[in-house]
């Protein structure tokens, strides 16, 4: 299918399923945004929204609980200059829309109702995906059966393993924007997701490991390439090695990161720092720091919301710009920035495609997509055989940031020692932390095994989650703090 | 107290639509069904530099329904109220509780626990506040933050917020519980800058179900920039071994990890570090904590839990020893035990307080770590294991020397909890859980 050809059919599925069944057409949408444009309101816009989701999950050997949650709405907003006003409605039906726009343009006074209509026209958008139905991709009784055999599979492989929590979910979003430019966009969003938890216990000691991943597609990815079964083999393997651990080191050394998912490093440290709005105030630890040097000349790292099928990947972002893949540290220089409308109108800049929103109840804010690091040139084990004494960290749960003063920490799932220049004991308990502005500078050697981790991630800020993807080769970094006991 | 009030129409409704959920499933063949309808509504403003920033109008609605048949359950949620989405939220709830397997400890609370009188806990003060108002209240939060400090220079903005609803909860077994309850507060968030191109940021917050026992708003700005200003400078500190002492706002974090050891799922699936703990001694004698769910006006104060359990004034710790689990009535019936009445969570948790005011605590602690503010998730609830990133103050002679960061605090809970040395009078009634400062004996600084 052609890019254009899927936007158009996701305009009319959008209007299909959001618009008609109110009775709302052009002259109504044209009604509404001339309730709010007077000459003191820059930009406005609605966001209309129809999702659908589920989740299924497995304990002890059963799948016990199921839900399924429908969610609509249309959110209305205005921007005068630095100034947002915002309302919403769970009904989309026209004298709710208007309530909204008049509650969202009080923010400005005076100003006269726009008379001219509105020239609207459709705009552009990506094809990352299909419009897929994910609920309706597989049997409900087959998801209660995959469930099952991941469950079974991790049983299988060791009899340590003496609990399994899986999870399946999946959902379909619609969206409808309609600018106060004139540009209409939609999209229809599949996205799937496989958990799994296991607890192995042995003399007494009980740990835990965990696996999972999914994309924007439906449920048949778990299926295929047996990647359901990868996950349950993932989470086993990672518990197994946490039962041998030793607590972790305290203090600064060399630290080694594996590919992918430890990506969530550029996330934290980077990535949340250059969102335009912390910028824009000047309250980020990066800010003014555009065309200077902040990394080594090996890294360049970008945010790209154009990887087909991926859970970060969008065909058009929460307010109709369409997704790119913005450098944002290009050979160690700070080149770019990750912008909505607003923020970009306000820094004079282009929007980048990461005005993204949680839903309609909930205003849109610059945020990542897939954010990663190319590749360098060294072979992995090159990178390890390098370190005489230091850490070598390869998956992590969760990582936090303080925008202003740059400093971030991540937590390692799964880490060992590094002993001359070898792989040597699990340790546990390690959470690293680091200053933002200053840790890529200290990357010593990047890998050339850029991988993409496998679809788990949820990135919030301001109470608003969104998926989100991270990536990254190998990393050597000198001088990290490494938060265990040992010291 | 006593007075009798006509039910307004909002209640009416929601009670109405959760009796037709209860209705629709019981003709879908349901044995029986629980339903949760509920209906809010706010304002939040944000003043930034003076300007106003956002102005944000809520209103939110939601209907929950699980259903079983015999042992077999399934749920399902809506926003849309009209009939027929009402319908088929039921009807999917039905088609899943089909696939889902037999689970004999499945069910609706036992009904000698559920609450038969439902007190009036004082929750529920609606503010009428205009957004001019709010705004101007704002206003005044954040130009007192300024005005408190020269260096406070930037800002994230002060918001004023107001929020209020309805929630019904109805069972098939005869339970019909609605609660209403507000909840409002002020919050500012300030930058400063320390001279050589290192900024910080903090922030200072008040929340009331009553908006007349807010603080001035003045004081919230005020607050804001001195916790701002006193972390300007901050550097890295050594790796060592020294007492931390947590602020009551951190502290709170710490009770929440031992609530989530010893809530039902973690004990049944066995992946709580506090498995058959009940009766042990986790805490130095003289540890007291216990809940209050009736408090009046407590942000945590509920008449009855998620499943219309009764709640109670109850220990938890007592002189040091855990008495009891937080179980609703699925895990309780699993582990064998009975229902806590702590189905959706812990109500007004409260640490009774020490003798000692924050001064007091950093006395006795002399020389070491004061955290006010912890980031990141490094707690393995399985082993215990914690390790957080950190920032506070370094303390010598009892007396804050200078501000830290980029440190992590590492322990193990089980650890921290046995080394428990004091709990501060200063309590924060901020939040569901309610303590003083903690000052813990010993825990590893990762530093430079």
């Amino acid at each position: 299918m052609t890019t254009e050809t899927l936007h158009t059919r996701n305009l009319e599925r959008a209007r299909e399923s959001l618009l008609v069944p109110a009775g709302i057409g052009l002259n109504e949408l044209d009604q509404v945004m001339g309730r709010m444009l007077g000459h003191q309101i820059d930009y406005a816009d609605l966001y209309f929204q129809y999702s659908r989701q589920e989740s299924w999950s497995l304990e002890e050997g059963q799948v016990k609980s199921g839900s399924r949650h429908i969610e609509q709405g249309v959110g209305v907003r205005a921007i005068a200059g630095e100034k947002t006003g915002f309302a919403y409605s769970d009904e989309i039906v026209l004298p709710a829309l208007l309530d909204a726009a008049s509650a969202a343009r009080a923010i400005a006074h005076g100003g006269r109702q726009q008379t001219a209509a509105l020239a609207a026209h459709n705009g552009s958008a990506l094809s990352l995906y299909e419009p897929a139905d994910p609920l309706l991709s597989l049997e409900d009784a087959a998801k209660v059966a995959l469930l099952e055999r991941v469950e079974q599979e991790a049983r299988r492989l060791d009899p340590r393993v003496k609990q399994v929590m899986a999870s399946l979910g999946g959902s379909q979003e619609t969206i409808f924007v309609m600018r106060s430019d004139g540009v209409m966009a939609a999209d229809v969003r599949p996205l799937v997701r496989l958990n799994v938890t296991v607890i192995v216990e042995q003399n007494g000691r009980r740990e835990t490991g965990s696996s999972g991943g999914g994309g924007r597609t439906d449920y048949g990815y778990f299926l295929a390439e047996d990647r359901a079964l990868f996950y349950a083999r993932e989470a086993v393997r990672q518990a197994l090695v946490n039962l041998e651990a030793a607590p972790a080191p305290a203090g600064t050394m060399q630290v080694v990161l594996g590919p992918g998912w430890p990506g969530i490093l550029l996330h934290e440290a980077i990535g949340h720092g250059l969102e335009g709005d912390f910028n824009r105030k000047g309250t980020s630890a990066f800010a003014g720091l555009m065309g200077e040097k902040i990394a080594a000349d090996a890294c360049t790292v970008v945010d790209d919301g154009t990887l087909a099928g991926r859970r970060g990947s969008l065909n058009v972002d929460d307010e109709g710009t369409p997704t790119q893949n913005t450098v944002l540290i290009e050979r160690g220089v700070l080149r770019g920035y990750i912008l909505d409308r607003m923020n970009a109108r306000l820094m004079g800049m282009a929007p980048t495609g990461n005005g993204r929103r949680e839903s309609y109840a909930h205003l849109p804010m610059p945020r990542m997509t897939n954010t990663y690091m190319l590749a360098g040139d060294t072979p992995p084990e090159e990178i390890l055989a390098s370190v005489k004494k230091g850490l070598y960290a390869v998956n992590f749960g969760g990582g936090q940031v303080d925008i202003t003063s740059g400093k971030f920490v991540f937590s390692a799932s799964e880490a060992y020692l590094i002993e001359n220049g070898r792989i040597g004991r699990p340790v546990r308990g390690a959470t690293i932390i680091g200053n933002g502005p200053d840790v890529l500078k200290r990357v010593a050697m990047v890998g050339n095994d850029l991988a993409l981790d496998t679809g788990v991630g949820t990135c919030g800020k301001d109470g608003q989650s969104v998926p989100v993807g991270v990536g990254q080769p190998t990393l050597r970094i000198d001088g990290m703090t490494v938060g265990g006991t040992e010291e | 107290m006593g007075a009798i009030i006509a039910k307004d129409q909002e209640t009416s409704s929601l009670e109405d639509l959760a009796t037709q959920a209860l209705d629709l499933a019981r003709r879908q063949g349901a044995s029986a069904a629980e339903a949760n309808a509920g209906f809010g509504r706010g304002l939040s403003v944000t003043v930034r530099k003076g300007e106003v920033e956002t102005v944000e109008h809520h209103r939110d609605k939601s209907l929950a329904v699980t259903v079983y048949f015999g042992d077999r359950s399934g749920s399902a949620s809506t926003s849309d109220f009209r009939s027929q989405a009402l319908s088929e939220a039921v009807m999917a709830a039905c088609v899943i509780a089909r696939h889902t397997a037999a689970d004999p400890y499945n069910g609706l609370a036992d009904p000698a626990h559920l609450a038969r009188a439902i007190p009036d806990l004082d929750l529920y003060h609606p503010w009428e506040l205009a957004m001019e108002e709010a705004i101007e209240r704002a206003r005044r939060c954040e130009e007192a933050a300024f005005a408190t400090d020269a260096r406070i220079g930037n800002s994230e903005g002060a918001s004023v917020t107001t929020h209020d609803g309805i929630d019904v909860y109805a069972t098939s077994h005869g339970f019909l519980g609605t609660v209403r309850a507000s909840r409002h507060g002020f919050s500012c968030a300030v930058l400063g800058e320390d001279g050589q191109g290192g900024m910080q940021r903090d922030y200072d917050y008040a929340s009331a179900r009553d908006a007349r026992d807010l603080p001035d708003v003045e004081e919230i700005g005020r607050r804001a920039a001195l916790r701002t200003a006193r972390r300007l400078g901050a550097r890295q500190i050594k790796t060592c071994q020294v007492p931390v002492l947590y602020e009551a706002q951190v502290a709170r974090s710490l009770v929440s990890h031992l609530v989530s050891a010893i809530s039902g799922p973690s004990l049944y699936r066995r992946s709580s570090f506090l498995v058959d703990s009940v009766d042990t001694a986790l805490f130095p004698a003289g540890t007291h904590l216990y809940e209050e769910p009736h408090r009046k006006k407590g942000m945590g104060s509920a008449p009855f839990d998620s499943e219309g359990v009764e709640t109670r004034t109850r220990d938890l710790i007592e002189d040091g020893v855990l008495r009891r689990y937080c179980l609703d009535s699925y895990s309780a019936r699993k582990l064998g035990l009975v229902t806590t009445g702590n189905a959706g969570g812990v109500h007004n948790l409260m640490v009774a307080p020490g003798s000692e005011d924050l001064a007091g605590l950093l006395r006795q602690m002399g020389t070491g770590l004061f955290v006010t503010e912890l980031i990141g998730f490094g707690i393995n609830h399985v082993t215990g294991d914690y390790s957080r990133g950190a920032a506070g103050f370094w303390v010598e002679g009892g007396e804050l020397a200078y501000p830290v960061e980029e440190i992590t605090i590492a322990s193990n809970l089980r650890d921290m909890y046995k080394g428990l040395v004091a709990v501060g009078r200063d309590v924060d009634y901020r939040h569901n859980v309610c303590t003083g400062s903690w000052l813990i004996e010993r825990m590893t600084v990762a530093g430079a």
